[in-house]
Formats: structure tokens, C-alpha cells, sequence
């Protein structure tokens, strides 16, 4: 198609006229970065080690979680907080890779139109939270954020999240066969310890609403992490 | 120009243009689709009771709903409209399958309604541009392996020996997508609706931006680049500036830009080696960048009287301008310094949409302008409104651009102020500094309304064309001037 000059006929021949050759040659082009960035990341000291002390979500850390996930919450709120002075002040500590370390999917987020939730697990009550959800502008004048009038009604359903809690476990975050047989003991339990939170701020709620478990997930976040970098196990400096 | 296609009266008994016909309409329709949605989403940004108090219309649903539509369903149906037009004519046969090609299309409709079902059900696997659930992801590798042996097969049977460079960028489409998609989606059901990935924490982030970069990579610029080399000398009539610039920079091109998804996740908690390489690769990637870009330019020497009439040239030099100047913003954002401001604000939105609307939608629209009296036998109904579209677009673009910009650095530099006097955040309340972005996303919204209002122009304009209400009369003279 275009002006053609002398002494590129090599190719021409080789390749642009061998369909097989010129398919595999530009796999192989497309494969090398992919495979240099990311083998590597299943070697223990790049990536999927967790620091001392981060353990896996509850079943009903879990079933916020999967709330979370399902309201797209990460398209507005990043969890990574980056290590520079007004991330620190404004967050707390940077985000260790260690502290990710059972997070299928991650939700690290790419766009910060709310504020970064790494470290929110308690930095408000739980009533803080019911209220936000119900209304977020009751408790952040002025947010932009819609209200989420629902979760205070839906009702979570053990099944579903020992399913959820099982297939987690398939892909390597280690809960036990105790723990996986005892989910709908545990929501129970976790979600009466938050309604009994709630009813001291004259919140009269259910356990096993949604609600409830989002509430479990945002007060665990970032926790597990700030208790081992306190504890001098995060790796690099911290907080000044 | 190789001589090819000289009679397209004959074209049509021998090439299937049925299925090029009916991927024009589906990209057509989703771009109206999936640029609505940005604007409805634009307005709950500027406006929140626009997400209507439903779980179905909330922002963190109808966002993926919008990426995908405009990614997926409006800018794979460009590409697969495209590709299966100009290859038939370039390698001078048939599809070789027609019953692969109509798999192929009612098969990606299919996967694009069931998008746009379980999105705003809440059915996500919410890693992004990959948040389809694991049935829908299993049915695009199956849908895709169909579109790969019909485009393998259709080479293989070639009557032309050499495969023009457009074949090349269309090959590397159809080779690392579902390389990408497959590695990205290695998923374990928990139930029909829901999965994990197998990769955890920041791995699964490495591995999702890989993915994510080379989805802008491989589906959002090479397939592009592709329709540029066809289309553009074909509506310009000249020649390819240089065929040994098309060699260097496709290879270079698809070497380095599986590298650059790192610049994702600078300052996060990935192996530092591994940002450093995000970053360098980005950089690089200007030069076979540009490279695309003034092959393209450089085809118009000699032509750009004509821009100033034909408002197809304009789209494509339009399109090929954002592509320069976004392939050049990029790597200035992938260098730490830049992106500690840049990551996470409005910047961010700003760059993509100059691709997205700039590059992807111009080159589009472009295509489509050129293709519709080809694919009908008929001249455009309202050549005028196209270019009316023309300025509507491209002012749009500008407006939401800068916009973007300008809410990008507000929010950056105010996240990061400290007040020297106390050594404190000066903007300690979140909320104050996303109350300044208001007059932006206003702005955003007037600049994306335009944008969608000249797309459905276009779609209206289409629809007189096919109907063929207007100068039906003149059909044959005009479609035989390509």
C-alpha cells in the first residue's frame, strides 16, 4: 500500500507473508512483559504473604464484603493509602502489601471521588455508619454520595454467604472445616454483637441485615494492618 | 495504493457485507447506549439525586454499565465492523465462515444485553472493564475463539499473498484479548452470580491492570490503528506515508505495551521494581505512539485541502490528534512525580476520555460516515449534519477535557496541601474539597450532552440514509466514487 523501497523484501517475504510465523512471533512479542511483570508476584517475598496478624474476613466481614462489592462502593472509594505526608495525615498509615494478602478481588479502587477507606475500621461507631448509609448528608454535610435506604432492609442468607466463604477458601484464604460449618453460628453471633452496638444509640435493627454486615466489613478494614505496623511488623518506616 | 476494490457494484456478490451491515447498526446503537449512561452518570456526580433512589441507578452500578457499553459493546462493534469489511477487501475473499460471522455477532449482542442485565443488578466481579460475572466471561472466550477461526480462517484462504499492515494490528487484536481476558478471569464460582479471582491481594492487582492497560492497549488502540491504516488512506486517496514506519512502530508497539500496566499502582504497596518498570515502559511507548500517529498525519500531505469540506477527514484528524496528544499525556502520568498528583483525581477521567471520545469515538464516527452510503447504495441523507456533529463533538470533547483537568488539579493539589504554619492538612474535611468540584462537573456534563447529542444527529441521520428518503436517485453514482 505504501511507497515500497528497496531492501525490504526480507520481511515482506518472511513474515507479513506467513500468517503462522507472524502469529506466533507477535504472541511472543505480547508474552514477554506479561510474563516478567507477573511470575514474579507469586514468589513469597514480592506478593501474597500476609503480614503477622492479618487473618481472614468473618463470614459476615464477609458478607459486607460482597455488599461492597455489589454497590460498586470501589468506584468511588480507593482502599490504598500511598506514603506521603498528606495521605498519612489524612489516612493513617501507607498500605502494606501483607495486608492484602486475602483480598479476592482486591479493591484497591482507581478513583477517589470519596475518601480512601483503607483505614476507616474505627474511626466512627457503628451508628455513624447506619445513619451514613440511611443518609449520607446526616452525617457528611454537603456529600454527593447517593443513600443506600436498602441495606437497612435486606436480609442476608447464611447459605449464600458459606458458599461465598467456601469458594474463598478454594482459592487459598485458609478457613477451616469448623469454620466453614459454623457461618450461620457466626452471623449470628458477630451480627447480635453490632445490633446490641446500635440499639445503645437507639438503633433498633436485625442481625442478619445487610446493614449489619457492611457495617462488620468497614469497621475491620485497614485494622488487622494497623495492628502490625504498630506492632513494628509492617515493614518500613512508619507514621512519624 | 494497491489497487483493490474497484467496482463495489461486484464487491457485494462476492464479499458478505449482510454482517457489516448489521455490525454498523449494533455499534450505532450501543454508542447512544453507553454514551447516555456517561452522562447520566456525569449528572449524579454534579447533581446526587439524579441516582433516583434505586438500587438499579447508582452510580457504583451504572459506571461499570458504562465502560462496558462504550468499551465493549460501542467499541468492539466498530472494530468487528470494520475488520470484517476492509480484510475481506484487502485479502480479496469472503468471510470464511458465514455461519462463524453470524455466531459471532448474535453471540457479542447476547453477552452485551446480559452486561447491561447484571450490572445494575449488582452482579460484578468489580475489577475494572472485567466486572462481567464468570458466565458471561465464559461466553466471550467462546464467542471470541469463533471470531478468531473465522478471522484465521479468512486469511488462510487468501488470494492476496501479502497481509497488509491493517491485518497485522487487527491480528494482535484478536490474539492478546482473550490472553489478557482468560489470565484476568481465573475465577472460583461460589455461586452462579458471584466468584473470586485465584489471584489475592496485590497480585490480583497486577494482574487486573496488565489486564486493564492492555484492554486500552489491544482493544482501544491497535484494532484502531488498524481501521486508521485502511480507512484513512482510502478517504484521504493517498497513499501510507511510510511502510517501514508501520513495521517498526506495530512491533514496538505491541512489545512495550504489555509492560505498562504497573503505572497503575504506583506508590502502592507493589514491588517497587515493578512500578520502575510500569513507568520506563510508559515512557517508551511515545515513540511507537507517535509513530502510529504521524503515519496517519503524514497520509494527508497533499490531501489537507479537503479537510476543510469533508467532514470525514475532519473526524480522522481529529481522532488522530487526540491520539497523539493522549498517547503523549499518558506517560507524562506514569512518571512517579506526575501521577502522585494525577492518581485518583479527575486527571485521570480527563486522559481517558480524550482517548475514548477524541481517539476511539472520532475514528468511529469517521468510519461510519464513510461506510453507510457504501454499505446501503446510498448518499448520505444530511451530509451537512455531519459536520455539525463534527463541531459539536470535538467542541464537547474540549469542554469535558478541560474541565476534567482543571477538577483533576483542583482536587490533587488541594488533597495534598499542608498549611506551613502548623504542619496540618489545610483541607482537613474531604467533603469541602468535593464540594469545589461542582462548576466542573456541571461543565462535564454540557460537554458529554454534546458529545451524545451529535452521536444521535449521526444515528438519525443514518436512519434517513437507510431509509433512503433522500435522493435515492443518486445512489449509484455516489457509490461507485469510492
Amino acid at each position: 500500500m505504501a511507497t515500497e523501497n528497496k531492501g525490504e523484501g526480507w520481511h515482506r517475504r518472511v513474515l507479513e507473508g506467513h500468517l503462522g510465523l507472524f502469529a506466533i512471533m507477535s504472541t511472543i512479542a505480547i508474552a514477554i512483559g506479561g510474563i516478567v511483570e507477573i511470575v514474579p508476584m507469586f514468589t513469597v517475598s514480592a506478593g501474597p504473604a500476609a503480614l503477622p496478624g492479618v487473618t481472614p474476613l468473618t463470614p459476615l466481614e464477609v458478607a459486607g464484603r460482597d455488599i461492597y462489592i455489589r454497590e460498586g462502593c470501589y468506584t468511588c472509594h480507593s482502599q490504598m493509602v500511598r506514603p506521603m505526608r498528606a495521605e498519612l495525615l489524612r489516612y493513617g498509615e501507607w498500605s502494606r502489601s501483607g495486608e492484602y494478602a486475602y483480598d479476592h478481588p482486591f479493591l484497591l479502587g482507581s478513583r477517589r471521588i470519596g475518601p480512601d477507606l483503607q483505614r476507616l475500621g474505627g474511626k466512627y461507631p457503628d451508628a455513624w455508619h447506619y445513619e451514613h448509609m440511611r443518609d449520607p448528608r446526616s452525617t457528611s454535610p454537603g456529600s454527593i454520595m447517593p443513600p443506600y435506604p436498602w441495606l437497612l432492609q435486606a436480609r442476608i442468607d447464611a447459605a449464600d454467604i458459606t458458599a461465598s466463604v467456601r469458594a474463598l477458601r478454594r482459592v487459598g484464604v485458609p478457613y477451616t472445616d469448623d469454620q466453614i460449618a459454623s457461618v450461620p453460628a457466626q452471623l449470628a453471633a458477630e451480627g447480635q454483637e453490632i445490633v446490641a452496638r446500635l440499639a445503645s444509640s437507639s438503633i433498633r435493627t436485625e442481625p442478619d441485615r445487610e446493614i449489619v454486615a457492611l457495617i462488620a466489613y468497614l469497621q475491620r478494614l485497614g485494622k488487622d494492618g494497623k495492628a502490625a505496623i504498630a506492632a513494628g511488623q509492617g515493614g518500613g518506616p512508619s507514621v512519624p | 495504493m494497491v489497487q483493490h476494490n474497484p467496482r463495489p457494484a461486484a464487491d457485494s456478490a462476492v464479499y458478505d457485507d449482510h454482517i457489516v451491515r448489521l455490525f454498523f447498526l449494533a455499534t450505532v446503537t450501543w454508542a447512544i447506549v453507553g454514551m447516555l449512561v456517561g452522562v447520566i452518570i456525569a449528572l449524579q456526580l454534579a447533581w446526587w439525586p439524579a441516582n433516583l433512589g434505586l438500587p438499579w441507578t447508582t452510580f457504583g452500578r451504572l459506571r461499570p454499565l458504562h465502560t462496558n457499553a462504550v468499551i465493549f459493546a460501542f467499541g468492539g462493534n466498530i472494530c468487528f465492523t470494520g475488520i470484517y469489511y476492509s480484510m475481506q477487501r484487502l485479502l480479496k475473499v469472503r468471510l470464511w465462515s458465514d455461519a462463524l460471522s453470524r455466531f459471532h455477532f448474535w453471540g457479542w449482542q447476547a453477552i452485551i444485553v446480559a452486561a447491561a442485565i447484571t450490572l445494575p443488578l449488582g452482579m460484578t466481579e468489580s475489577k475494572e472493564y472485567a466486572e462481567l460475572i464468570w458466565p458471561i466471561d465464559v461466553a466471550i472466550a467462546v464467542v471470541w475463539v469463533a471470531f478468531a477461526v473465522n478471522f484465521f480462517g479468512t486469511i488462510a484462504v487468501r488470494k492476496v499473498q501479502h497481509l497488509y499492515v491493517a491485518i497485522w494490528f487487527y491480528m494482535s487484536f484478536v490474539i492478546t484479548i482473550p490472553v489478557l481476558h482468560i489470565v484476568n478471569s481465573l475465577a472460583v464460582p461460589a455461586t452462579l452470580f458471584r466468584s473470586y479471582p485465584v489471584y489475592a491481594g496485590m497480585t490480583d492487582a497486577l494482574v487486573q491492570w496488565w489486564y486493564g492497560h492492555n484492554a486500552v492497549g489491544f482493544f482501544l488502540t491497535t484494532p484502531f490503528l488498524g481501521l486508521m491504516y485502511y480507512f484513512l488512506p482510502r478517504v484521504a486517496e493517498r497513499p501510507v506515508y511510510s511502510y517501514r514506519l508501520s513495521i517498526v512502530h506495530f512491533w514496538a508497539l505491541v512489545f512495550l505495551y504489555i509492560w505498562a500496566g504497573p503505572h497503575h499502582l504506583l506508590y502502592s504497596a507493589l514491588p517497587e521494581w515493578a512500578q520502575t518498570l510500569g513507568m520506563v515502559f510508559s515512557i517508551m511507548l511515545i515513540a511507537p505512539s507517535w509513530g502510529g500517529m504521524l503515519n496517519g498525519l503524514l497520509t494527508l500531505r497533499g490531501a489537507w485541502d479537503r479537510v476543510r469540506t469533508d467532514p470525514i477527514l475532519k473526524f480522522y484528524v481529529v481522532s488522530v490528534s487526540f491520539y497523539g496528544m493522549s498517547t503523549f499525556e499518558g506517560p507524562m502520568m506514569s512518571i512517579r512525580a506526575v501521577n502522585a498528583l494525577s492518581h485518583f483525581t479527575n486527571w485521570t477521567i480527563g486522559h481517558v476520555h480524550s482517548g475514548a471520545l477524541g481517539w476511539v469515538g472520532m475514528i468511529s464516527f469517521g468510519t461510519l460516515y464513510w461506510l453507510a452510503p457504501r454499505l446501503w447504495g446510498r448518499p448520505l441523507a444530511k451530509p451537512g449534519w455531519a459536520t455539525t456533529h463534527f463541531w459539536l463533538a470535538t467542541i464537547g470533547i474540549v469542554i469535558y477535557t478541560v474541565s476534567m483537568w482543571a477538577a483533576g488539579l483542583t482536587e490533587g493539589l488541594e488533597w495534598r496541601a499542608i498549611d506551613p504554619s502548623s504542619g496540618q492538612l489545610k483541607y482537613p474535611n474531604f467533603v469541602d474539597i468535593v464540594n469545589q468540584l461542582h462548576p466542573f462537573y456541571w461543565l462535564r456534563v454540557i460537554g458529554g450532552t454534546m458529545y451524545l447529542v451529535g452521536a444521535l444527529m449521526m444515528a438519525w441521520n443514518f436512519v434517513l440514509t437507510i431509509r433512503g428518503s433522500a435522493r435515492a436517485g443518486e445512489a449509484p453514482a455516489l457509490a461507485t466514487a469510492t
